[in-house]
């Protein structure tokens, strides 16, 4: 186990509730069961297993074509699973058919239905399962109501922005009340600024509403924004499942710390290993990595040191102790993003090291230019160690 | 939901869905596998029987001789296709007039084509539909309208003797080259369109970034445009010279009486020799020429259909 | 764009028009032509169109054409769309590539060849199941119902699979059966598709001679037989002003299809833009 033992402990009985995958007694809402989908010679989906509870909203997060809108497609029963099983709400779902699932899906096309008006495409669920009228409007009405589009219930699609499309979409796919919401690239079509507003307006409806979520993203932006569980998921398998802080604090592996955020991944063999502490000898940057929990791993075996750039200090004067967590290097590139400024510093064996840096503090001119000989050190807690 | 909770309504619509989707596919199957490929079948079948003045007039096949069935199959039709020279000269014949009309109508609706496909917005709608509005009027008054222009009698010629360019009327119609004229005229739109179609799909700055990597205008016609555009000129060569072969209006109103083409041959065999049989022959020695190049065309419609999906 | 070029471009289209156009225009304006020959204009008249109309063979063999033309794009089309949707949307089955052939085929394939061929699968049929019994209208319209389903089928694939697919999966998602998918979701989008087909099997239907001739009997000439045999003879002004007739009809036809088709064309579009606002 990588993970210190510290974060394992926050893992007790007052988070259950709010943390239900932590319990080993909760009942998962939606079970994957070795599920894998072929198409032909490939495999899509490779034996996934996946709890997910009631409640969350739970992202489906990675690249194209690592299998995340296959997972969610068997979730709706626009495929089936080639092997594996999958439950919801403790019913196996092989054999029902899509119109059947207690599961509604919003399209990454929004797919409204273009001859018909707003009302109509909410509506339209209710219409197959013989909901009388009245109630029809009634609910309509109200969900309408809720995403904010009553003004525009007799438009049709085409008059409509995209915005305006997605909240319909929301609507529609809402208000038979499923059991679980699944969500293909929810906001992909709309452009940055309103992606960051609807991200939160999305959160706030499924709280309102109660409903599990289930969303495909390939923008880890997002899915850190509003996801309560992420799974990174490359060639129709999972890399890693948890929140977001785990995922980017405790990555498992070089693809999710790569993934997610922007890393240094630092080589080197394990030379000391003790109960308290272990130290990591990287020819690669020329320097031992000091860190601060056991790594179990016997001496000589290969890790990779992954440190944030935030968590890298970057000073003029060698730092007091240059023992451990501690390389000198040039400056070679300098990017001023205003806020932050991101500086590529070039190590004697030929690495390039990462590191930002908050501009906290008005300055009359750079701190650093190019050149500029420079340490860069690190706190013993600041790096994750990965055998993978 | 294991199959025992199933309603008896959930049941029975997966078992439509199950079987309907055979439904969908079946009776559309069973229409074309009844009226358009057993009747080849058929066509097959009698052009191995002999004529004879019967109804229908020609021989059976199959014949009960000692509580036993045997096969007299004849393949006299195909030795006299192949002893009378009237047959290979008609075959190579139309060959020869559908690939040289195939070439000209090329020629001519390439140009247009790519006009087409580079004008502006709605003027190339408008374009667009003057090309296809020809096809749907009917075929064969726009062959006869050429009856009007060509003949001796007719308006070119008219208008020839009216200059004094001439002095005695041309002869055009009932020749080769008023069945050229014709062939062109009638399938100019069915080599249009599909050009059009590739050549408005491609991407206007390839043609940008040949010239900018120093590229003539010609050269990056040669080489990026014309390249590109293959997949529509084969498809719209093909939609020309497969039909074009058969033809039988435009070489028998146009056409003089020594312009021998198939299809001609064939209509008169049927028509005027009342020879069933040897009608038959002369339609499958037909297909057998145009085999590869309908397997060809069809393999171009799927390559473009699994693009579009 | 070089100014040369453009010219050559605009040249071309001009001569491929005119190429395209004037006979047509010709056979319009003689139709109105007073004497009996087209190279000789003797002053306007109408009385071609009052022949016409006083022909009974022709309006007769019209009748035909047309009520043969309403059948056979009506079954085309019911025949066709299955097959179209068969071609986009059900994936690999068994003898896909047979269908697909079947479809692809009787586009290319020369009328000469079509014509006998089911004229000799009619007569087999007669001698065997007694049906169809002799021929006329009826066999006319299963002849050009067969080759007009293709086209029709190659119409609503190609519509279908410019289609989101989406669409339909969002009315399964939401409850509807496949069935019910097909007519309140999938047929309402493709109906522009729906209608050029009807309309290009109704022309196809109306425009041919080969097929008909081969599977037609007594008391079943259809107008282009009928033309076809007083044309043989020569320019007749009679068929000028038939033909007049036929393209006034037809363009008017096309016209408003096309503004239709145009019209929810450009709605949908709009649809597929409106996500760029």
């Amino acid at each position: 186990m990588l993970v210190p033992e510290a974060v394992l402990d926050r893992a007790h009985e007052d988070v259950h509730k709010t943390q239900p995958w932590n319990n080993p007694d909760a009942v998962p809402y939606i079970r994957f069961e070795n599920v894998t989908k072929k198409f032909g010679d490939f495999y899509a989906v490779d034996d996934v297993s996946l709890d997910i509870y009631r409640h969350e909203l739970f992202a489906l997060l990675g690249g194209s074509g690592c299998g995340k809108t296959t997972l969610l497609r068997m979730l709706a029963g626009f495929e089936e699973p080639t092997s594996g099983k999958i439950y919801i709400d403790g019913v196996d779902m092989d054999g029902v058919p899509a119109y059947e699932r207690p599961t509604n899906m919003m399209f990454q096309s929004y797919a409204l239905f273009p001859h018909m008006s707003v009302e109509q495409n909410v509506a339209f669920g209710l219409v197959q399962d013989g909901v009388s009228r009245s109630e029809i409007r009634e609910l309509v009405a109200e969900m309408l109501g809720l995403v904010q589009m009553s003004k525009f219930a007799k438009r049709k699609p085409h008059q409509l922005s995209g915005g305006q499309r997605q909240r319909v979409a929301l609507a529609r796919s809402l208000i038979k009340r499923p059991k679980v919401l699944l969500l293909d690239e929810p906001l992909g079509a709309l452009d940055k600024k309103l992606r960051e507003q609807t991200q939160f307006e999305l959160v706030n409806i499924q709280e309102k509403v109660g409903t599990t979520f289930v969303m495909v993203t390939h923008d880890q932006e997002e899915a850190m924004t509003m996801a309560s569980r992420i799974a990174v998921m490359n060639e129709g398998v999972i890399n890693q499942i948890g929140t977001p802080f785990e995922l980017y604090e405790y990555p498992n592996s070089r693809y999710t710390a790569n993934f997610l955020g922007q890393v240094n991944l630092i080589e080197g063999v394990l030379v000391d290993d003790d109960e308290k502490y272990a130290v990591i000898k990287s020819d690669e940057a020329g320097c031992e990595i000091y860190i601060d929990h056991a790594v179990q791993g016997h001496e000589g075996m290969t890790f990779w040191a992954a440190i944030r750039p935030e968590r890298l200090r970057l000073t003029k004067e060698a730092p007091e102790d240059t023992k451990y967590n501690c390389v000198s290097g040039k400056v070679e590139e300098i990017g001023y993003l205003g806020g932050i400024s991101t500086y590529h510093v070039r190590l004697a064996s030929g690495k390039r090291i990462k590191v930002t840096e908050p501009n906290s503090t008005r300055q009359i001119e750079p701190r650093y230019t190019w050149e500029d000989s420079v340490w860069v050190s690190w706190e013993a807690g600041a790096a994750s160690v990965l055998n993978q | 939901m294991s199959s025992d909770k199933l309603t008896l309504k959930q049941r029975f619509d997966r078992w439509m869905i199950k079987h309907g989707r055979v439904l969908v596919i079946g009776i559309p199957y069973f229409w074309l596998f009844l009226f358009f490929l057993v009747p080849f079948l058929i066509v097959l079948k009698i052009s191995f029987s002999m004529a004879e003045y019967a109804q229908p007039p020609y021989s059976a096949l199959f014949a009960w001789i000692d509580e036993g069935v045997t096969i007299t199959l004849n393949f006299g039709n195909y030795l006299f296709l192949l002893s009378d020279s009237l047959y290979a000269t008609a075959y190579l014949n139309s060959i020869r007039i559908a690939a040289i009309s195939t070439v000209i109508t090329l020629l001519i609706g390439y140009p247009m084509a790519y006009g087409i496909a580079r004008a502006r917005g709605s003027m190339r709608s408008v374009l667009l539909m003057l090309v296809i509005l020809p096809f749907w009027t009917s075929f064969l008054i726009r062959v006869y309208a050429w009856i009007g222009i060509l003949d001796r009698e007719g308006l070119i010629n008219a208008f020839l003797l009216w200059t004094g360019i001439i002095s005695e009327p041309l002869i055009m119609r009932q020749t080769e080259f008023a069945v050229y004229v014709g062939i062109v005229y009638t399938y100019l739109p069915f080599m249009i369109l599909p050009l059009y179609s590739t050549l408005e799909k491609m991407d206007i700055s390839l043609i940008e970034a040949a010239l900018d990597l120093g590229c003539k205008p010609w050269q990056a016609f040669v080489k990026v445009t014309l390249p590109l555009s293959l997949p529509g000129i084969l498809a719209g060569s093909l939609l020309v010279f497969i039909p074009a072969v058969g033809e039988f209006v435009i070489p028998e109103l146009l056409g003089g009486p020594n312009t021998l083409m198939i299809g001609r041959t064939l209509w008169n065999e049927f028509f005027a020799n009342r020879d069933w049989p040897i009608a038959s022959a002369v339609a499958i020695a037909m297909l057998v020429f145009l085999v590869v190049p309908i397997m060809w065309f069809q393999h171009i419609q799927t390559k473009q259909e699994e693009g579009q999906q | 764009m070089s100014g040369k070029r453009s010219t050559f471009l605009i040249s071309a289209l001009a001569f491929g028009f005119a190429f395209l156009y004037v006979p047509i225009l010709l056979v319009i304006i003689y139709s109105f032509n007073e004497g009996k020959l087209v190279t000789v204009w003797s002053g306007f008249s109408t009385k071609w169109y009052v022949s016409l109309f006083n022909n009974d063979g022709m309006i007769d063999a019209a009748w035909n054409s047309l009520r043969i033309g309403v059948m056979s794009a009506t079954l085309a089309l019911a025949l066709g769309t299955p097959a179209g949707l068969v071609m986009s949307r059900f994936g690999r089955f068994k003898g896909r590539t047979l269908f697909s052939g079947m479809i692809a085929a009787p586009l290319v394939m020369p009328e000469v060849i079509t014509g006998l061929s089911l004229l000799l699968l009619f007569v087999t049929l007669e001698q065997i199941v007694g049906w169809p019994a002799g021929r006329g209208i009826s066999t006319i319209t299963i002849a050009h119902s067969t080759f007009c389903a293709a086209y029709v089928a190659v119409v609503v694939q190609s519509r279908l699979s410019g289609m989101d697919i989406s669409v339909e999966e969002a009315a399964m998602d939401l409850g509807a059966k496949p069935g019910k998918i097909f007519f309140v979701i999938t047929l309402p989008m493709i109906l522009p598709a729906l209608l050029a087909g009807w309309l290009l099997s109704f022309t196809l239907s109306l425009d041919d001679l080969v097929i008909a001739s081969f599977v037609a009997g007594p008391g079943s000439t259809t107008l282009p037989m009928k033309v076809f045999s007083s044309v043989r003879l020569g320019v007749s002004p009679e068929i000028n002003a038939l033909a007049t007739l036929i393209i006034l009809a037809v363009s008017i036809l096309i016209v408003i299809a096309s503004i239709m088709i145009l019209r929810s064309e450009r709605m949908r579009n709009r649809t597929a833009n409106a996500s760029d606002i």
